[in-house]
This record gives structure tokens, sequence and C-alpha cells, in this order.
């Protein structure tokens, strides 16, 4: 025997250790920049009365999740039940980030439509026509929900839509622990 | 009742495989030819509990017996019959039974096809087979057993994923799986002949058309799949190098360079080493693929079901696979030498070249398919690789690859002299050059460098192997099946290259939107929105649009894009309108409403598309060309001696290895 008929055992088992390791590794979760960074700023119109704004500031104190959504996107239906549900049994307030769902006319009122037919469970609705608030957020897709602290920190990303074993097992415990935190 | 006979005939087919996989090994050793003789009718024995068990779960599927979880899970009444059979295979317990019943498939015709292969040497090359099965079908007992039953009974099943319902994929899956676990005969083959510490030239000539097939299946399976993602998934493109597609490239290209190797063995008795190397590395990359699609190592758009605790089985079980053949590999691998030696110009030397390229490029693929792997292990956080790396590493390997494609063919064994292959290919190669810059000056509007480069390797492929073809000086129908195999396959990859480099450099897209009587011109082909309807079809609910091409004003066809919407929360389905052509395909994909009759269309001007495809089915039929040479199945006939053989412009010198002259 030779050592150099070794060499593709040793390669292989290298590779083993590598896939070992990625079992135990959730290649979904994207961890965001902005978790543990104060959350980006935007005034945006709201979208039942466009002259009025919403921002960032006005949610200062507060707990908070942000929760981006769009009428085109259909994992945001599937998640509405489960993020309206959270929003009604914890008081959360939230504000929902309707991302580019007026970037053409044609579309209509079609996010006001949506929201009247699957319930409005937001405590306002910011319109971001053109994405902008979107980039200064990181956005990799849509949804995705972010939970603030009381100092308007990001605490928590959540990509894609949620579902009850993550409302239950992650995001009430963590909302809960925020609010015991001191301002 | 009748899925319990299935999961009854899955514990025999186990029983059986284990007595295959360890008493006729066993008995080469202690010389017992009573446990020898036993291999076959367990491999027979194997088959037909597996069919058993298979056809049971087919069955479930077609009453649609919501009792049994997997069929509730993955069909319904509505889906048509057909779908409803492709559904048994549309998730993980079903595609793990049909691979186990695939691989008994597989041991039962070396079985059958086994009358030159001497009793020792087939009870090792299927023993080994049976302890590949036990693996398999421990895992499907064990962490997916298809025959689970529900307590509570639903009145209605779920949904197979409406991107599975369709003819394509109902039908590319097996093509894979045949594939893949026909890599197992030549992996079983290189075992055996480590256990017995020899291997030669009649070794070669069994594995080598099993390899063939298996290559075959690889390739028409990796080509369906192109060509399902083309029309199915309604973005035109044909390759994504998504994880699960690499999974499938790599076996395909390592056995690619197995049937090269397997030739230099053969005739050369040289590469001996390499030759089973690249055995075992045929099929732990098939094992590798199955790992990283099943168990959710990586993300892909193939993840239909991943599950980390059967990634856990798959990797013990790579491990035991993969782990005691390198472990026998080091133990035996000095034991056996290749004799013969050549010179720095001979086709030994053209294929050296080919395996060192498509061993490359195999590893590239796997860096860049695990990177996002290697980078989390070091804690550099997550990233993913994507066409441009693979592209940017994989073409200049390809073209390099394809220069030496087309000279190998007129590259003599042994030793050959440069002068003398220059003076054969000076003719194709001048000829391609001309093609290369004339073609695309006269036809292209803009002229791109990429073009030139991409149209010569073609054509000069294409022509060196035809060129060899008028060299020989016999009749083409004289030839032997596997010189007409080589040129056929080789002219599918030059055809494939041509594909990819013009549908790649001139295809052209838009998104427009249009009202119903609207129309959009692109590439000379005028675009006009005529109707829209919705129809009830099945189990889905079509928005069908018609859309009539015209040329000059002159009708072409007239298509029909439409959206599916399946309910139940599934994502709408987007069929393409294709009118396919030699030289082009026009795609339009229907997209969004946009409100007063008006929708966004997608319109794809695709040249050369089809010809992937085609190549694809060229490279098949050329293997399968191949496999079927007279030769192997003359070589029960063979004597061990040497025979001279007239020259068929591949041989000069007298051989070590018996040869049949064709």
């Amino acid at each position: 025997m030779k050592v150099k008929f070794l060499i593709p055992l040793v390669a292989f088992m290298a590779l083993v250790g590598l896939m070992l390791f990625g079992l135990s590794n959730d290649p979904k979760l994207i961890p965001s920049p902005f978790v543990g960074k104060p959350a980006p700023q935007f005034s945006l119109p709201r979208l039942n009365n466009p002259d009025e704004t919403i921002s960032v500031n006005d949610m200062k104190g507060k707990v908070w999740i942000l929760n981006l959504w769009a009428s085109w996107c259909v994992s945001c239906r599937a998640e509405h039940a489960v993020l309206s549900k959270l929003i009604a049994e914890e008081k959360i307030p939230t504000i929902g980030l309707n991302y580019k769902d007026y970037g053409t006319e044609d579309y209509g009122d079609d996010a006001k439509k949506w929201l009247a037919t699957l319930g409005n469970p937001y405590y306002a609705v910011a319109v971001d026509t053109k994405g902008m608030a979107g980039i200064d957020w990181g956005v990799v897709g849509v949804p995705e929900t972010f939970v603030m602290d009381k100092k308007g920190i990001v605490r928590y990303k959540f990509t894609g839509p949620v579902y009850q074993k993550a409302v239950d097992e992650t995001l009430i415990p963590l909302i809960k622990k925020l609010r015991e935190e001191a301002l | 009742m009748i899925p319990e006979i299935g999961h009854f005939a899955l514990i025999l087919a186990l029983s059986v495989a284990i007595v295959q996989g360890v008493f006729p090994l066993w008995g080469t050793f202690t010389g017992k030819s009573n446990w020898i003789s036993m291999v076959k009718p367990a491999a027979y024995g194997q088959l037909f509990f597996m069919v058993i068990s298979f056809a049971c779960l087919v069955y479930a599927f077609v009453t649609n017996d919501f009792s049994v979880k997997y069929v509730a899970n993955n069909s319904n009444t509505q889906m048509p019959t057909v779908f409803r059979v492709s559904a048994v295979w549309g998730a993980h317990e079903g595609s793990l039974l049909l691979w186990a019943m695939v691989l008994s498939g597989w041991g039962a015709a070396v079985a059958f096809f086994s009358k030159g292969i001497p009793p020792i040497m087939l009870a090792r090359v299927l023993s080994i087979m049976g302890l590949v099965a036990v693996g398999f079908m421990l895992f499907v007992i064990v962490t997916s057993n298809p025959f689970e039953r529900l307590l509570r009974i639903p009145l209605e099943g779920r949904q197979l994923n409406p991107l599975l319902q369709d003819f394509g994929l109902a039908i590319h899956p097996p093509m894979l799986y045949m594939g893949y676990v026909g890599l197992s005969v030549a992996y079983s083959f290189a075992m055996a002949a480590m256990i017995g510490g020899k291997l030669d030239a009649s070794w070669v000539r069994w594995a080598r058309p099993w390899t063939n097939i298996a290559w075959v299946f690889l390739t028409f399976g990796i080509a369906l799949g192109s060509w399902w993602a083309y029309y199915e998934l309604g973005w035109g493109g044909w390759w994504f190098w998504d994880p699960v597609e690499n999974a499938s490239l790599m076996p395909w290209i390592v056995g690619t360079a197995l049937i090269h190797s397997l030739a230099v063995t053969e005739k050369r008795a040289t590469f001996k080493r390499w030759t089973l190397l690249l055995s075992i590395l045929g099929f732990s990359l098939s094992l590798l693929g199955t790992f990283l699609v099943r168990s959710g190592v990586l993300t892909s758009v193939h993840s239909f079901a991943s599950d980390p605790e059967r990634g856990l089985f798959i990797l013990i079980f790579l491990l035991v696979v993969i782990g005691s053949s390198l472990l026998l590999f080091s133990f035996r691998a000095h034991k056996i030498r290749s004799v013969g030696s050549f010179s720095l110009v001979s086709r030994e030397s053209g294929l050296l070249v080919n395996n060192v390229i498509l061993l490359v490029m195999t590893a590239t693929v796997l860096l860049g398919t695990l990177y996002p792997l290697i980078i989390d292990a070091l804690g550099a956080g997550k990233i993913s690789v994507g066409p441009p790396y693979f592209n940017a590493v994989i073409v200049p390997l390809a073209v390099v690859l394809f220069m030496v494609m087309g000279l190998g063919f007129h590259l003599r064994w042994k030793s050959d002299s440069l002068s003398r292959v220059l003076g054969r290919v000076w003719m194709p190669l001048a000829a391609s050059l001309v093609i290369a810059f004339v073609l695309p000056l006269i036809l292209a509007e803009d002229f791109k460098i990429k073009t030139v480069l991409g149209l010569f390797i073609g054509s000069w492929v294409t022509l060196a192997a035809l060129m060899w073809v008028v060299s020989l000086g016999r009749s083409p129908f004289k030839l032997p099946l596997a010189s007409w195999g080589s040129v056929i396959a080789h002219i599918g990859m030059a055809m494939t290259a041509i594909g990819v480099t013009v549908v790649s450099l001139y295809d052209t897209e838009k998104d427009v939107r249009l009202e119903i009587g609207q129309s959009y011109e692109m590439a000379g082909y005028k675009f006009a929105f005529q109707s829209f309807e919705k129809v009830k079809v099945d189990n889905f609910i079509a928005s069908r649009s018609t859309m009539e091409i015209t040329q000059n004003g002159k009708h072409i066809t007239t298509i029909h894009p439409e959206k599916r919407d399946y309910g139940r929360d599934a994502m709408p389905m987007t069929e393409a309108g294709i009118d396919a052509g030699f030289t082009r395909d026009l795609f339009v994909a229907l997209g969004e409403p946009l409100g007063k009759n008006a929708w966004s269309f997608r319109i794809y001007h695709k040249p050369f598309v089809r010809w992937i495809w085609l190549g694809g089915i060229l490279m098949g039929l050329g293997g399968l060309l191949a496999a079927l040479d007279k030769r192997y199945r003359r070589m029960r006939k063979i004597a061990p001696e040497v025979i001279t053989q007239k020259d068929d412009g591949t041989a000069t010198s007298p051989r070590p290895v018996v040869e049949n002259a064709a």
C-alpha cells in the first residue's frame, strides 16, 4: 500500500466533514446585516391617505414589526392569516411596507382591494412605489418581516412567509422579551 | 391490503438483497460453488419483489387510496391518470423506491447478459450491487416508507406540485435514475476487479457496454430536464447551474471521462488505476447527487422534499459505500499495473488530456456547488454561486476540450508524429476557420469573436469526425457500430456547442404590454395578440391567450401562451406558447393581467436553441450504437490469445490485449 493511493480517501473524508456541517445548518437562513443596527429611516405616503406620511420615527418607544408585502406576491397571501393572528393576539403595532405595487398605473388599486378582501391587520401601510425603502432595508425578497425593539434597533429578520411554528417558537418569545427590556 | 403487500414485498426484496450481498461474495473466498451460483436467482428474485412493491404503490395512486399518507400528500382525484402514475416518483419516498427498483433491474440485467463472465467475477459484481441495494432499501424502509398509512383518511388528496404535472417531467426522473444507478454497474465491476486484484482486457469489455448504456440514459435524462425547464418554467432558460442540475452533470462528465478511459484500458492496457478510480468516482457522484438533493444541505429550485434526518442516513450510507471503496482502492491499487507505454504525441496522450479536462470540469462544478457550504463552514457568511462563475470557468475548458476532441480522431495509438497528424487535419481545420469567420459576417448583424469561437469548435469537431470516416477509406456501411456511435456522439456534442453559443449570444427578449388587437414586432416576426379566454381543463383553469405570428404578412403559426391556476394555494404555472424550428424558436410567455384587456407578455426569439437538445439526442444515439457494437456480443467466444488486426486507422502495433476484428 502506497500513501498516494490514500489521497482520494482523505479528500473524501474532508468532504464528509463538510457535509456533516451542512446537515446541521439551515441554508434558507440568510442573516441580515441590519440586525443589531438602527432601523433604516423612511418617510412614505400612507396607502389609505396619501397626503399623510408614516415614518420610522413614529414608532419610537414601541416594540414594532415591519412587514414587507405586495398584492402581486403569492407568499404574502399565504402568510397573511398567520401574520394577522399574531398582530391581533400580541397587539403589536405593525407597519406594512407595500412594495412596488404602484410602479405601473395599470395595477390600479390592487393593494387596496387585497386588504379589503383579506382584511387589514396593519397599524399603517406605507407605500414604497419605487422600492427605494426596500433597498435601504436590504430586502432580498417579498415577504420579509423585521422586528424592532423600543430603541428602534432591528433585532430580528424573517425571510419568506411566516408560519405558525416560527411565530410560536421565535417571534412571540422575542416580542415578549423585547417588551421587558428598558427603553 | 395492497399497500401492505407492497411494504411486505419491499422487506422481502431487502432480505433477498442481503442474501445476494453476503453469501455469494463469501463463497468466492471460501470456494463454495453453490453459494456462488446463488447470485443469479437472487438478483432475479430481488427484482421480482421490487416490481411487486412498486406496482402496489402505483396501484395505490391509480385507485386514489388516500389512506396511504404518501398518496394523500401527492395526488388527488382531479389529476389525470398519467400524472397520478408519475406522481409515484414525484416526491421523496416514491422516487427512492423507483431508484431501488431500477437498481434491482440493472442487477437482473447484468445477471441475464452474463454468459461470458466467469462465475466468481459475476458473483462479486452482483454481490456488490446487492449490498448497494441493501443500503437503499433500508433507507426507504427506515426513513421514507411510502406505504405508511394515515389514521384519519382524507376524502381528497393534496396536490402534486403543478410544475411536475407535465409529460417531460413524468419521464425525466426515471431516465436520470437509470443513468445514475447504471453507473453502479461500472462501480461494481471495478470493486470486483479490485477484490480479485486483477484487471484485464476482458474485464474492461464487460464494463464498457454497461457504462455506455448508463451514460446514454444520463444524457437523455439531462437533456430532458433541460428541455423541460425551458418550456415549463416560462423564462426560456435551459440551464441554471442549480445544485440539482450540477448533481446530474457531474456524474455525466465523469461518465464521459470513464468511457474514454475504458477505451484506453481495453485497447492499450494502460490507465488501469485511473479507470478504476473513475468508476468509483462516477457512482460516488451519483450518490452525492442524491445526498445533495434529498438532504436540504443546499437550497435549490428542486428542493421539493428535504429532511436533515434523511440526510444523515444518506451521509452515513455515502461514508460506508465510498469510504470502503476508496479504502479498498488504496490497498489494492499497487497490485494493478498498467503495462503499455506511449509517447507524447499519441491517442493515449489525447485521451489523457480529455480525462484531465473533464476531471477539472467536474472539480470546478463540485467546487461551485459546495462553495456556499464551505464558506459557511468557515464562518465567513452565506453566499451563493451563480452562472457567471460556472460560465467563466467551464467555457474556456470546453474550448480546449473541443480542440483536442477533433484532433483525437486522427491520432494513432502509442506514438504518432505531429506532421502526419497535421497533414490529416489541416483541411477540416482550415474549413472550420473559414466557416467560423464567414458565416457570422454574412448572417449576423454584429460580428462577435465569441460566435467565431463557438462556430469554429463546433464545425472543427464535426468536420474532423467526418474526415476521419473518409480517411478510413472503407464504405461507411461497413464501419463497426462503435465507430459510427463515436462519430455521431461527437457531432452531437458539436451541435450542442453551436446551439449554446448562438442562443447565448443572439437571443432577444422583451417584456411588452399588449391589448387585444395590438401587436409587437421582433426579429422580423410580428406577434399579434388576438383573443383571450378562460378554460377549465382537467384539474386547472387556464387563462389562455391566442397570438398569431406572421412574417412579412405571411401566417407562420398561432400559439396559445397560458397561465394555469391549479387552485389550492399553488403557484400559477406558466405554459409558454412555443413555435419550435430548426434554426429558431419563438417563445411567448403570458405574464400578469394589466387591466383593460391588456396583458403583459414576454416574447423571446431564440435562434438555434433546439440544437442544444438535438445534440443531446445525437450523443445518446451515438452512445447506444457504440454499446450495441457486435464485438461486445462476440466476447464470449474469444480465446486468450493475441490477434493481430488489420489497420483500421486506429491501430498499428501488435497489441498486448485481445481484440476482435470487427
